[in-house]
Parts: structure tokens; C-alpha cells; sequence
């Protein structure tokens, strides 16, 4: 078995939020910064996002997914990152160790600290419980993506598309633009996900969308040749195609998460983490789209480069020990709060931003409460997939309260 | 067809064969193995660009020990054959075992009667090694079972394999000992002179002294086709299945199987060769013959058994959903039918248990044909031909160095496996055949990372492509 690999940080996944990570540890001045990319190319899923707008906020001008993704390949060249492609992580072990599947065999990497960073993927058709045959052509946006920017080939030629999340809608577009005839969108809800004006996309592109309506059931074999449509009040209709996207309904690649010892988050579907995105392992951290399903690439970057620096300034012993550590508990119709858990160090003062997302559309006050007793609050009107943030900053705990419990409560006023 | 698999099985030089199989099941492997090793001249006819395409590709992956079957039935005994002889044969062939055994878990008071029958026919059946456990035993073996049960009768012997390598191993074995196969060879008639059959397939004219009717699912057409009548009817039962993620592995290593009824074992909860764990089947009988369709409600109840079982599996990833259907018949047992004057023999029926029982039918229809006078000349070395690994508990090409690529991360697939299954002398014949023998796209992600590149890698070698074409600049 080849030697194992010693370094100071292993980062897991070559993603803007792995990427950015590393970009900053180095710049911190950390000898070894070592990215372990299971691609042949680092750069996540931007890579095959073939469209703007990538890179307002970091580089000042939108580009495409490839370009952006070329142009954090080259910072982090430029920065001394030590980067691997070709290198698969496949376990997780306490204290700070890696099993690698590497080009020239298994390998160990043993690091002083290893962030993960391995992104998040759409929810398959299987789990969805989609019924019907099984044929070849359903599959998810990020293959379509792949199929097209990477390798030039069409997936289908006039598939149905399950779902208006802001990728669902982008799928359309690069269909339309790519030679594929998108047949109808088949949308759960009354409405669009994704917020207007993009949710009259399909419209304008002459597209019908079912509203209130499930796919019901997937016929043909070896490829699709049709869909059943159930609509509102059982309604059922039969849709002639040729292939099944299924877009968004995001989860994190949690699986060596789930493998191993560190602690999960069955609401986030990612590790559970502190708000420096420490793990229940302290060797270890987590950023982007690995702790919540799903922020924007500019939101991921931004997240590796603060984990990044929290991870320089705890080798560097700056990052304060924690005295107390508050649980963060939320209720229905809230699905996850990121983080799980602060870590106060020697203060009763939070800090820190909680972000959420709720399972329905609701309305009420956003609380934030300890022991009973009103932190915070405000009236929020919200839906599934949109970004909710509570800033912490400043807000002091009550004495002997370890929790603090957020939700969304009835009514509204100011 | 792309041309490659056409070229790649061109009917040649067979002559008169001695013997045709109908159907690339594992029966029919099975099948073509024996009698290729018995020196005979075999060609196998499958209807499917692939082995595999009927009642084969979708089941529990359980060696059975027959403890359960109809005492003295030709089920049990050629179980118990097929058992025997695999455990012989495995390691010769590559193929993975993993020795979990089964517990039938008794979970109310009424099961919990039924496990002195149970335990007593096993030993009817000649499955001496049962064990009754009680609540305690039964939980310090799998700590993560729900507390309520009452009871289980422990069988040692019934053992987890892997489903698709073995019936690839069978005929891959067969085709180095001299056996031919024909896909896409679809047989659509045929007739009968008094010394030799005739058979019309999609192929063209195959002929041959005997003939195997392996036909599964289709067993009963294939006899009125070529014989004016059938001996029994199939009344297709499908079983649906929930195959969890890897994670899900780790919670059981016992098969856990509930007191049967009349009409099905019940729901099984296992792992599997590939480290997942799986729930399944149903029982629902159907007309259809060739659509196995997955159904919404069926999966979430599936769900909602195996975390009944195994409460930890509440929110437990699930990678994929599938479904089989049985052969079954009218009636209960294997549907042998013999017909000496007319060269004949069918394997039907072979609903629940085939792929255990494969290895003892094959041996089975030897003895029926030695029976007839047909002389078999077996062969002295005959070649063994191991399968490549696809069990997670054995080394996995991933591991070795110059593996080329990963291609597929969920269940680390590399470029090296796809590329020598395509050069292997049974290459995969469409996607399902491709996912059968490399574990490729058939993990968490399903194709969400790897698709695209499986699209690139299989271009031109697959019977339906996975791409539709090129797409517009
Ligand atoms: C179809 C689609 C369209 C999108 N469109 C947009 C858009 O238009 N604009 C926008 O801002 N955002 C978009 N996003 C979101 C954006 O791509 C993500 O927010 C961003 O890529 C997340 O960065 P990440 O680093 O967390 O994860 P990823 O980009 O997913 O990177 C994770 C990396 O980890 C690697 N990895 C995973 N597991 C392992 C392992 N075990 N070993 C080694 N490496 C591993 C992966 O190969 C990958 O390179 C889109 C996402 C999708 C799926
Ligand atoms: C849900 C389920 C769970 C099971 N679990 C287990 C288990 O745990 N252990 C176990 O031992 N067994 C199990 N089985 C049983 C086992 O899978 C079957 O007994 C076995 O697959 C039957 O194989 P076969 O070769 O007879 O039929 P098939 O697999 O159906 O093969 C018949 C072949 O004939 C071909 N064919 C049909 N018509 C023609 C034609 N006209 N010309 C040419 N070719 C033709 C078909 O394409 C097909 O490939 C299970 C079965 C199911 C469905």
C-alpha cells in the first residue's frame, strides 16, 4: 500500500465551497492545504452550469459556470493549493483521518484538520418513489448538465420536467437552447417555486405548465414513450415523451457523513455543526452545500473562505474553546436551522446567522426564544426553498438556558 | 442492434446442435452450463439483447436451504441440489457468498405458535442445523431490531449472493466449454421431423436434435407454440423492492424473514452482496408479462415495514426501488414437462425459487436426457472462468492501482471494469446489462454525477444508447 499522506488541512471536494476554503487557508499562510477532488477536474457542479450569472460577488462580473470554475482552479493554483483530482474520498475516520481511493491505490491522508465540502445533488426518481417502468431516460438536471456542457449529447429530446425550483426552470433554458423540446412542466404546487419573473419562464417559452398536478406514473422500455399526469381533482391526463427531468428537491452527498462517526442532521440532511462549521468531531468541518440543501455558488464561496479562516485561527489556537455550547432547536413548519449548535466561548452573547428553510408556505411572527422568553422576532411570509437568515449578533442568553428554539408562530402585526 | 453485438453472435457453423435452450434466465444458463460440461453442442436462444431480461434480473439474491419448501417436493430436493452444488462451484466461478443466515421472526403470539412447525418441517426437510432463539438471543445477535419480537427459528445455512454475477458466471463457464448464445434471437416457431427440431427465430433457423424450453415467463407460450399445448399456465406474482443506501448495512447481518402464508414467504429484509440493504418482495398477481412497474404506495408501505423491523431506518436514504415477477403457475410446484418421443423438455414454473435451484434443475434435465439414452460425454478439464467481483465485501477493482478512472463514485465503478466487460466474451447488450455486471448507476446518486460519462463510454455498444443524439451547439 502506497505511503500515507501527511498534511495540515485536507479538504474533501474541489467545489467553490472546497476551492475557496482552501484559497484562504493558504492565504492565512498554512504550509500544506491539500484539495482531494474525486473529478478529473476540480470546480463542482459550476463546471457543467454552462450559463450565467456565476462570480458577480467574488469577481466582480457574471460568468459562466465553466469560466468561474476555471477561474477558482487557476486562484487556487496561484495560491499554493495542493490539488488532487482523481482522488475519491471514501471513509472518514475519528480524529482526523481519510481513506483515499487514489489513481495509484487506496491511500491514508492524515491531516491536523479536514473540511468537507462535497456539495449536495437532486433527489433521484427512486427516491421519490416515482412509479412505473423503469426505462432509460430519467434522470436529474445535473446529468442533463453534464450530458450537454461536458459532452455535447442530448439525454431526450422532448422530456416532461418535474418541478419549478429555480434549476427546474434553468433546465428549460438550457433545453431550449441545446435543441431539446421540453413537452410540459409538472408542478406539485398552485404555483411557481422559483420567484417571478422567473416563473413565467415557461410561458414565454411556450411551455405548458400542470400546477397542482404529480407525475403519476413512467411507461416504456427500454426508453420512456409516455407519462401519466395526475392533476387537480383526480384529474388524469397521459403526456407522449421521450425522457423525465426530475429538478431540484435538493440533499446533501452526506454518504460518508452517514458512514461514519460524525453527528447528522436528519432535518439539513448534512453534519450537524457549530457556527464555525465545526463537526462533533473537533478535527473536523464542513461548508457549503454539504450542511443544507441549497445556496447559490456565490453563497457556497463565500462560506469556504469564513470556514476557511475559522480553520486557520483554530491551528493557530485563536479560535475561542467553547464554555458553553447553545442547541438550536426549531418546530414545523421549519424543516432545518444551520447551524445546530453555537459554541460560546466565556459570554452569554450569540453570534452568528441561523439560516433556515420551512417544509410549507407560512406566514406568522419568526421567533427566536430561550427558556420561553422572546429573544427576537419578525413577521415573515415565506415559502420552501427560499433563504431565511436570523441574525444572532448581539443577543444576549438568559443565565442556566442551553437552547435556544425558533419558529414560526401564528399571527403577524409588526 | 449496433453492429458490434450483431457480429459478436452471428449464428455460425452450429449445424445440427444437440441441444437448444430457450431463454438466457438463470435457469437457462444454468442449464447450457451443465450440459456444455457434459460434452453436448448447445446453443442458447434469448429473445433480449442480454442474459437476464425476464424473472431473473429482479430478486431477493437468496441461496435458499429449502427448509420452508413443500416436504418431498422435486422444489426441495433440486433446491438443496442447487445449494450444494453452488457452494462447490462458487469460488471456482468468482462468485461472492456472505454467510448471514436467516431468522424467521415471530412477532405476535400467533407467530410466535408457528415456529414449532416451522423448525419441525425444516428437519422434515432435512435442514437438521435450525436453532430456536428466544427474545434475548435473538436481539444480542441484531441489536437494532425492534424490541417487540417474540421469537425466531434460526436457519444457518441460507446465505445472501449475488444475483447477477451468478447466472453470468453460469454461461460465461458455458462458452468456454464450447456453448453458443444467440441474442435477439427471439423464437417464433419451429417444428418437430421425428429426429430434430426446427426452430424459426428473429435470427434465422437454428437446429437441433433437443430442445430446453427456459422460457420463464413465457415457458407455457413456448409449449403451445412448438408442442399445440401447454401444460400449465403462468400467472405472473410480482414483488416489488426498496434497496436502502450503504449505511443501512450496517444495521443487520442476519436475513430476517417473517412466518409465511399460504400464498408467499413475505417480506424479506436483507442485505446485499453490494453492502445495501434491501425490503422486499410483495406478491400481487398480474397479467402483464413483461412490465414490472414500480408503484408509489407499494414502496412507502415497503418503507414503513422494514422501519417497523429495524426502526433506525426511519429516514434512511433510499437508492433504488424494483421490481420482478415470478413465474408462478396454477399450482404450487416446478412445472417439469418431458416429452421423450418429441425430443422435449420444459423447466417451468420456477417461480420463487430459481435461483437457487438452478444448478440442481440443470442437473436435473441431465438425468432426464441420460434417461432418454442420450449419451453424454463429459468434458475432462473443462475451463473455469471466474466472474469479476462485484461484492463489497471482497476487493474491488477501485482498490488496485491504474484503474484507469472512477466512472461511477456511489458504487466506485472504474473505467477498467466497464471497459473489460465490453471485451468480455459476454459483453453487456443494454444498459441494464452494463449496470448488472459493473454496479455502474446503480447507487445514490443514480446517474446524477456519472451519467454522462456512462453516456460517452457506452456510445455505440448498448442495444438502446443512453444519449439521444448529439446535442445543438
Ligand atoms: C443543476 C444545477 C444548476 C445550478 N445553477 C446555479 C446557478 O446558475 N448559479 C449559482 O450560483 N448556483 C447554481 N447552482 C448551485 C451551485 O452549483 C452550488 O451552489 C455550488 O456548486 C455548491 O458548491 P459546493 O462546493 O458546496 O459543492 P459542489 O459544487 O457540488 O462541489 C462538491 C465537489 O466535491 C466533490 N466530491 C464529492 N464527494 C467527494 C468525495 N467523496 N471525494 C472527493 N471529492 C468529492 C465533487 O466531485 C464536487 O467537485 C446549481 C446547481 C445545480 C445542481
Ligand atoms: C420477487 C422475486 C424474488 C425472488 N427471490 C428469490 C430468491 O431469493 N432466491 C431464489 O433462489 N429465487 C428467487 N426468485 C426466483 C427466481 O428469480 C426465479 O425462479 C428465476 O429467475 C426464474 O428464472 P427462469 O430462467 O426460469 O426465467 P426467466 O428469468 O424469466 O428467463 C426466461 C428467459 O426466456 C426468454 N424468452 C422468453 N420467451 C422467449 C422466446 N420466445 N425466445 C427466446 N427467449 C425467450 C426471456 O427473455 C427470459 O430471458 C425470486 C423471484 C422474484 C420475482
Amino acid at each position: 500500500m502506497p505511503e500515507p499522506i501527511d498534511t495540515d488541512v485536507a479538504i474533501v471536494g474541489g467545489g467553490p465551497a472546497g476551492l475557496a476554503a482552501a484559497i484562504a487557508l493558504r492565504r492565512r499562510g498554512i504550509a500544506r492545504v491539500l484539495v482531494l477532488e474525486r473529478e478529473s477536474e476540480a470546480g463542482g457542479i459550476p463546471r457543467h452550469c454552462g450559463h450565467p450569472p456565476f462570480g458577480i460577488r467574488e469577481f466582480g462580473r457574471p460568468m459562466t459556470g465553466p469560466r468561474y470554475a476555471r477561474r477558482l482552479r487557476a486562484e487556487a493554483a496561484a495560491a499554493g493549493v495542493d490539488l488532487r483530482t482523481g482522488h475519491s474520498v471514501v471513509s472518514l475516520e475519528p480524529g482526523g483521518r481519510l481513506t483515499v481511493a487514489a489513481p495509484e491505490g487506496v491511500r491514508t491522508v492524515a491531516a491536523r484538520r479536514i473540511i468537507l465540502a462535497t456539495g449536495a445533488r437532486e433527489a433521484t426518481r427512486a427516491a421519490r418513489l416515482a412509479s412505473g417502468d423503469r426505462p432509460i431516460g430519467v434522470i436529474n438536471t445535473g446529468a442533463l448538465q453534464s450530458y450537454i456542457y461536458l459532452k455535447r449529447l442530448k439525454p431526450f429530446r422532448r422530456p416532461v420536467v418535474v418541478g419549478t425550483e429555480l434549476v427546474g426552470l434553468s433546465a428549460l433554458w438550457t433545453c431550449m437552447r441545446h435543441g431539446i423540446r421540453p413537452v410540459a412542466v409538472v408542478e406539485e404546487g398552485m404555483r411557481a417555486t422559483a420567484r417571478w419573473p422567473l416563473s413565467l419562464f415557461p410561458r414565454l417559452l411556450g411551455i405548458p405548465v400542470h400546477y397542482g398536478s404529480r407525475l403519476g406514473d413512467i411507461a416504456g422500455l427500454p426508453r420512456v414513450t409516455h407519462v401519466e399526469i395526475d392533476g387537480p381533482g383526480g384529474r388524469k391526463s397521459r403526456l407522449a415523451c421521450d425522457g423525465v427531468l426530475f429538478t431540484g428537491r435538493f440533499l446533501p452527498e452526506a454518504a460518508l457523513v452517514r458512514m461514519g462517526t460524525l453527528a447528522l442532521d436528519r432535518g439539513s440532511g448534512g453534519p450537524a455543526v457549530d457556527q464555525h462549521g465545526r463537526c462533533s468531531d473537533p478535527a473536523y468541518f464542513a461548508a457549503g452545500n454539504l450542511l443544507r440543501p441549497i445556496e447559490t455558488a456565490g453563497w457556497c464561496f463565500r462560506e469556504g473562505r469564513r470556514i476557511g479562516e475559522a480553520v486557520a485561527d483554530d491551528l493557530a489556537g485563536a479560535l475561542p474553546v467553547a464554555t458553553r455550547t447553545v442547541r438550536v432547536g426549531h418546530a414545523a413548519p421549519i424543516r432545518f436551522a444551520v447551524p445546530q449548535s453555537l459554541s460560546l466561548a466565556g459570554s452569554s452573547r450569540l453570534t452568528g446567522t441561523i439560516q433556515l428553510r420551512v417544509g410549507t408556505e407560512s406566514a406568522g411572527r419568526l421567533t427566536v426564544r430561550a427558556g420561553g422568553r422572546l429573544l427576537w422576532s419578525r413577521r415573515i411570509d415565506t415559502r420552501p426553498e427560499r433563504r431565511i437568515l436570523v441574525p444572532l449578533q448581539g443577543i444576549d442568553l438568559p443565565e442556566g438556558i442551553d437552547a435556544i428554539e425558533i419558529a414560526i408562530e401564528p399571527g403577524g402585526g409588526a | 442492434m449496433p453492429e458490434a453485438i450483431a457480429d459478436s453472435n452471428r449464428i455460425s457453423g452450429i449445424g445440427t446442435a444437440d441441444v437448444a435452450v430457450i431463454g438466457a434466465g438463470v435457469v437457462g444458463c444454468a442449464v447450457t452450463r451443465r450440459l456444455a460440461l457434459l460434452g453436448a453442442r448447445v446453443v442458447l436462444l434469448e429473445k433480449a439483447p442480454d442474459i437476464l431480461a425476464g424473472a431473473s434480473k429482479g430478486n431477493s439474491a437468496l441461496l435458499h436451504t429449502g427448509f420452508d419448501a413443500p416436504p418431498g417436493s422435486l422444489e426441495c430436493a433440486l433446491m438443496q441440489r442447487g445449494h450444494a452444488e453452488f457452494l462447490d462451484i462458487r469460488e471456482r466461478l468468482g462468485l461472492p457468498l456472505l454467510e448471514t443466515g436467516a431468522m424467521v421472526v415471530a412477532w405476535n403470539e400467533a407467530e410466535e405458535d408457528e415456529l414449532d412447525a416451522i423448525e419441525a418441517q425444516a428437519r422434515r426437510n432435512g435442514v437438521g442445523d435450525v436453532v430456536r432463539l428466544g427474545r434475548r438471543e435473538v436481539l444480542a445477535r441484531e441489536p437494532a431490531l425492534a424490541p417487540h419480537l417474540r421469537g425466531a427459528v434460526l436457519v444457518p445455512r441460507e446465505h445472501v449472493i449475488d444475483p447477477w454475477s451468478t447466472p453470468l458466471a453460469y454461461l460465461t463457464q458455458a462458452l468456454a466449454n464450447g456453448a453458443q448464445a444467440l441474442f435477439g434471437a427471439e423464437v417464433c416457431g419451429g417444428s418437430f421431423d421425428g429426429e430434430a427440431w426446427t426452430l424459426q427465430t428473429a435470427r434465422g433457423a437454428v437446429r437441433a436434435a433437443r430442445i430446453v424450453n427456459c422460457a420463464g415467463l413465457q415457458g407455457d407460450r413456448i409449449e403451445r407454440l412448438l408442442l399445440g399445448d401447454a401444460s400449465f399456465e403462468i400467472r405472473p406474482r410480482k414483488g416489488q423492492f426498496v434497496v436502502f443506501d450503504k449505511p443501512a448495512a450496517g444495521l443487520l447481518t442476519t436475513i430476517l424473514l417473517p412466518v409465511p402464508t399460504e400464498r408467499t414467504k413475505g417480506i424479506v429484509l436483507t442485505r446485499t452482496i453490494y453492502g445495501n440493504l434491501l425490503v422486499g418482495p410483495t406478491a400481487e398477481e398480474q397479467d402483464e408479462r413483461d412490465r414490472a412497474t414500480i408503484e408509489a404506495e407499494t414502496l412507502a408501505a415497503l418503507i414503513a415495514k422494514a422501519v417497523e423491523f429495524v426502526p433506525a431506518l426511519d429516514g434512511m436514504p433510499v437508492n433504488a426501488a424494483y421490481a420482478g415477477l415470478r413465474p408462478a403457475t396454477e399450482r404450487k410446484e416446478y412445472r417439469i414437462r418431458h416429452e421423450k418421443d418429441r425430443h422435449w423438455i420444459t423447466v417451468g414454473g420456477i417461480r420463487s425459487t430459481g435461483l437457487t435451484a438452478a444448478l440442481g434443475l440443470a442437473a436435473h434435465v441431465a438425468e432426464l436426457l441420460a434417461g432418454e439414452g442420450w449419451q453424454a460425454s463429459p468434458l475432462e478439464d473443462p475451463v473455469w472462468t471466474p466472474v469479476p467481483n462485484l461484492a463489497e465485501h471482497r476487493p474491488r477493482d477501485w482498490q488496485a492501482p491504474n484503474h484507469g478512472e472512477i466512472v461511477c463514485h456511489c458504487e466506485m465503478v472504474t473505467r477498467r471494469e466497464i471497459e473489460a466487460t465490453f471485451a468480455s466474451p459476454l459483453p453487456p447488450g443494454d444498459f441494464g446489462g452494463l449496470r448488472r455486471r459493473t454496479r455502474a448507476a446503480m447507487g445514490r446518486c443514480q446517474g446524477f454525477y456519472c451519467g454522462a460519462r456512462l453516456a460517452e463510454l457506452t456510445a455505440g455498444r448498448l442495444a438502446e444508447p443512453l444519449a439521444a443524439g448529439d446535442a445543438d451547439a
